[in-house]
């Protein structure tokens, strides 16, 4: 039998009961790798529920850096009986069975290709331990010692993580150092050069951080002054709200009384709390809420006013897969039409699509300043994968001179200044924004009257079908404006003699370069092209024009990023094979090789009319 | 449309203690039906806007979509005004509140943006005791879309259509009440004077202060089979008491009239005194509100006046602890934490 002996290069699949403690567990061993500088990419594969159902957690290693999900393990730990069968079926030749011994695995566990790695986990730990909550908690913690055994990672360096998560609470540092100990010492003894699977220390992590996307997007919100938000409790979005207000907490206590400089209401539904975001944002407060899916279609009506009143809202959409309720609990980026298109009428809203945690935290903070410059709401996409997932990301910065960019707003001298009259939708620099007020600015100048109704550009009610028209126009114009305020693509040319491109968004990107590259040792060579916002710069339409194909790869059934392409810009919709996966599971750079490789294989088979040089 | 009123006004006219004449509190010309409820309404808060000294660039009108969400553009011209989304102005005022705690919010609804699209907004506005000034234009029927029965229209009552309404209808003073309300309300547009009070209570109110003002709808609803018409509730009005409102700024003059039973310290050190009709109905219970408001049901008749009021009432920004500075006018050096406790915070994720 060959097993599988790989150093710093492999998938472990820890399959867990919900609810049974195992995350901190498997985050620590996560952790470790990471903390012996070897990138790691944890991914979190849990039901829509809170205990009792299988719940799966893989960690790819990677000393190469790829960071996304692989596809397929080496080693399972499979602690969860109601799948350990199809956890062991699911095992390549060649890999690891790590399971509690303390039963006995029956007759069907027959393989002859996969090495099983026993041990009494059970056992051990009610031996060791009487309490029995701490006995659930600290199995999950055997497992992890047995591991670090086995896989021969440094020892310390878990030990250090568990003093460290409990420097303030040493009780349960013992415990858990003392579980550590008995998994390693077991699997010391007894599973002695059973594994082939290695970590060994690299510098392959630098200056990066582990974190979730949705951590970063509430850091970024604050950094960004955020102060008033409005919000509704939904899976993936929800621990935005509440890092956001765990770092309010921290750093916006007024000295003096305790008051906080934020107002957090936790509202009713999703209209409910656009609304808040929209009244505040109204009122110069920079707001913001973080929804999914759902949440998007309930906001679509105060979306729409947003747009047309023009007032400043930021959304940060953590999408998940649909539609309807879909799957809560699983990732896809299928909201992208839905987002850019949301309401009724002619409207469009910027979007922004991060692709790592910092760029979460940047995004949030650029979103405050894009929306109040725009005055228009803005929507930044992420996705399960990329917020409820610890990611290897860059480390974020702030620059202290940064300053917010609150838009056009006139204060009470610039109102006591103005010689012209001042109307709320004229277009004074033909930029298509307009200057506003903030209600009680001037006891005499400024006011006006917002409403979702045709207004003229003194926010008089209209229905004159020129001025009503013309409006619209000016809207348009702003979007162009828009187009040069909003993060640029960012292009990864390989060859620019190359007629193959690729496009692509968020948390896509990992899996995206890494297929290139996978590609390109079969010579396939794929200049890429990673998109930052939406309105598209006109460089993408140049880069399309450039390539004879470019592959649009995004997670959703109905190619939504590439039909947005189509839409709005002058393309031949031929030149963009869309390469797509939707099955709730991150993307693989296996899944786009395949694609990517049968699409240049019928491309063979049937030449296009000018032979195939377009 | 609306069109500006005429700009001149009476070199001798009187103006209130903040320099303002009772033109400063007006806005466009109305464009509802003459002899809508609603005008009345819209004249008995410039009335009270007036005589409260309230400066007009201090108050936001906020309201959602119908004929009474329009009447926001017909008084108090100066101020900042949003016509926002049908049902959903009590969300757009809770933010526009939390931004700014220092201006006065003026909520405009009707009886089918908050009993029907808006009932949840309404109840959650209730719930968190945001500080706005409540009022809706109750007349029983959709007036825009023309005459279509609404949820607070009495079972049997018919309006010009002349289908009687086989609904049970919803009492948003009692709902207000039972939802935690912490100041409520029934007046009638046909009355002035009680009105008038009504709605200064309601600025002195810290917290969430709900007036449901039965304003007839003289096109569609004003029929002799409707409830909500001038003549069935002229006939069937109760007063529940009729009061003064003494403000602030008055306190130490102010002469309490003769006959008075109860007196309400407001929030804000202004005094509601209430003469009363009967002795014994105490205002600051919830559970004999709510009796009074059956009562008055059984036999027949409309409960109007304050109906509940808690003086101690404590808004949305004491629950959520947030600053007494205007959040609107924090900046970087209050909200961003800086790059050097960035770095810091780098530390913890590695």
């Amino acid at each position: 039998m060959n097993n599988i002996a790989r150093t710093n290069d492999f998938v472990v699949r820890f399959a867990n009961v919900n609810g049974s403690g195992s995350a901190s567990a498997n985050n620590l061993f996560a952790k470790a790798i990471f903390r012996m500088g070897v990138p790691v990419s944890p991914k979190n594969i849990f039901p829509s529920n809170i205990q009792g159902l299988p719940t799966w957690y893989e960690v790819r290693v990677s000393d190469r850096g790829y960071l996304a999900r692989r596809g397929g393990y080496d080693l399972a730990v499979a602690v969860n009986g109601q799948t350990l069968l199809r956890d062991y079926l699911d095992l390549p030749p060649g890999g690891y069975f790590l399971y509690d011994s303390t039963r006995e695995l029956s007759a069907d566990f027959d393989r002859k290709d996969v090495t099983l790695l026993p041990v009494p986990l059970t056992e051990l730990c009610n031996t060791a331990f009487e309490h029995p909550k701490l006995r659930q908690l600290l199995k999950n913690i055997i497992y992890v010692g047995a591991l670090a055994s086995l896989l021969d990672m440094e020892f310390t360096v878990l030990t250090e993580a568990v003093e460290r998560q409990y420097a303030k609470n040493a009780k349960l540092a013992g415990p858990n150092i003392k579980a550590l100990e008995l998994g390693h010492d077991y699997a010391a003894t007894h599973l002695a050069g059973r594994c082939q699977l290695k970590v060994q220390r690299i510098d392959g992590v630098g200056e990066r951080i582990l974190v979730d996307g949705n951590t970063a997007f509430g850091l970024g919100a604050l950094y960004g002054g955020a102060t008033v938000v409005g919000w509704y409790p939904i899976t993936p979005s929800t621990s935005v709200i509440e890092a956001f207000e765990k770092y309010c907490r921290k750093f916006r206590v007024e000295q003096d009384g305790g008051r906080r400089k934020v107002a957090i209401l936790q509202a009713e539904d999703e209209m409910a709390a656009l609304g808040i975001v929209i009244g505040a944002s109204w009122n110069g407060a920079r707001a913001f809420t973080a929804t999914s899916g759902p949440g998007i279609s309930l906001m679509g009506e105060l979306l729409g006013l947003g747009y047309f009143a023009e007032i400043p809202a930021v959304v940060l959409n953590v999408q998940r897969a649909g539609p309807s309720t879909g799957m809560p609990t699983r990732t896809q980026q299928a909201d992208i039409l839905s987002s850019a298109y949301a309401s009724h009428g002619d409207t469009k809203h910027p979007l922004l699509f991060p692709s790592d945690p910092r760029e979460c935290f940047e995004m949030a903070a650029d979103a405050l300043d894009l929306a109040e410059r725009l005055q228009t709401p803005v929507l930044v996409l992420s996705d399960l994968d990329l917020g409820m997932n610890d990611n290897l990301s860059p480390p974020f910065t702030w620059d202290d001179g940064r300053r917010y960019d609150r838009g056009k707003v006139l204060s009470h001298d610039d109102l006591e200044q103005r010689q012209e009259k001042w109307g709320r939708y004229l277009d004074v620099d033909g930029d298509g924004i307009c200057y506003r007020t903030y209600p009680g600015t001037h006891p005499a100048k400024g006011s006006y009257f917002t409403r979702g109704t045709s207004h003229n550009e003194y926010s008089g009610y209209t229905e004159d079908n020129v001025i009503y028209q013309t409006g619209m126009e000016r809207l348009t114009r702003k979007w162009q404006t828009a187009k040069s305020l909003v993060p640029g693509p960012v292009l990864a040319m390989r060859d620019a003699t190359s007629p193959l491109g690729a496009i692509f968004v968020g948390s896509s990107a990992a899996a995206a370069f890494e297929a290139f590259d996978l590609l390109a040792e079969k010579g396939i060579v794929i200049n890429a092209m990673r998109l930052r916002a939406f309105p598209f710069a006109d460089e993408v339409y140049r880069f399309i024009k450039a390539h004879r194909q470019v592959f649009v790869i995004e997670q959703n059934r109905d190619a939504q990023l590439r039909t947005l392409l189509v839409n709005e810009g002058d393309v031949d919709p031929a030149k963009l094979p869309p390469v797509l996966h939707f099955d709730g599971l991150p993307i693989t750079a296996t899944t786009i090789c395949a694609q990517i490789e049968a699409l240049l294989s019928s491309n063979r088979q049937t030449p296009t009319q000018d032979g195939g040089r377009r | 449309m609306s069109s500006e009123r005429p700009v001149f006004r009476h070199p001798q006219a009187a103006k209130n203690s903040a320099g303002y004449s009772r033109k400063d509190y007006e806005g466009a010309i109305s464009t509802l039906c003459a002899g809508c409820g609603h005008d009345s309404t819209t004249n008995a808060i410039i009335q009270a806007c007036f005589e409260l000294a309230i400066e007009p660039h201090r108050v936001a009108k906020m309201s959602g979509i119908g004929c009474s969400s329009k009447t926001p553009a017909y008084f108090l011209g100066r101020s900042h005004g949003f016509n926002a989304v049908h049902g959903r102005m009590p969300a757009i005022a809770a933010g526009a509140n939390m931004a700014n705690r220092e201006l006065l919010y003026i909520g405009i609804s009707g009886d089918g943006d908050t009993a029907s699209i808006g009932m949840g907004q309404f109840a959650h506005a209730l719930r968190r005791n945001l500080n706005l000034n409540y009022i809706c234009m109750n007349n029983g029927c959709y007036g825009l879309t023309k005459g279509q029965d609404s949820a607070t229209a009495d079972r049997g009552s018919a309006g010009k259509k002349g289908e009687p309404n086989p609904y049970s209808a919803i009492d948003l003073c009692k709902l207000a009440i039972e939802l935690g309300a912490s100041y409520v309300a029934r007046g009638f547009s046909g009355d002035k004077q009680q009105l008038v009070p009504l709605i200064k209570g309601a600025f002195a109110h810290n917290g969430l202060a709900f007036i449901d003002v039965i304003s007839p709808c003289v096109t569609f609803n004003n029929t002799s089979t409707s409830t909500k018409s001038y003549e069935y509730v002229r006939e069937h009005i109760e007063a529940t008491n009729t009061f003064d409102f003494i403000p602030l700024q008055q306190e130490i003059l102010a002469h309490y009239p003769e006959g008075t039973s109860q007196e309400v310290v407001m929030h804000d050190g202004s005094i509601i005194s209430l003469h009363k009709s009967e002795a014994g109905k105490e205002v600051t219970s919830r559970r004999l509100a709510l009796d009074g408001l059956e009562e008055e049901k059984a036999k027949g008749r409309l409960l109007t006046g304050l109906l509940y009021v808690d003086p101690q009432s404590v808004d949305t920004h004491d629950i959520v602890n947030s600053t007494l500075r205007p959040l609107n006018t924090l900046g970087e050096a209050d909200l961003c934490p800086g790059g050097a406790t960035l770095a810091k915070l780098m530390d913890g994720w590695r």
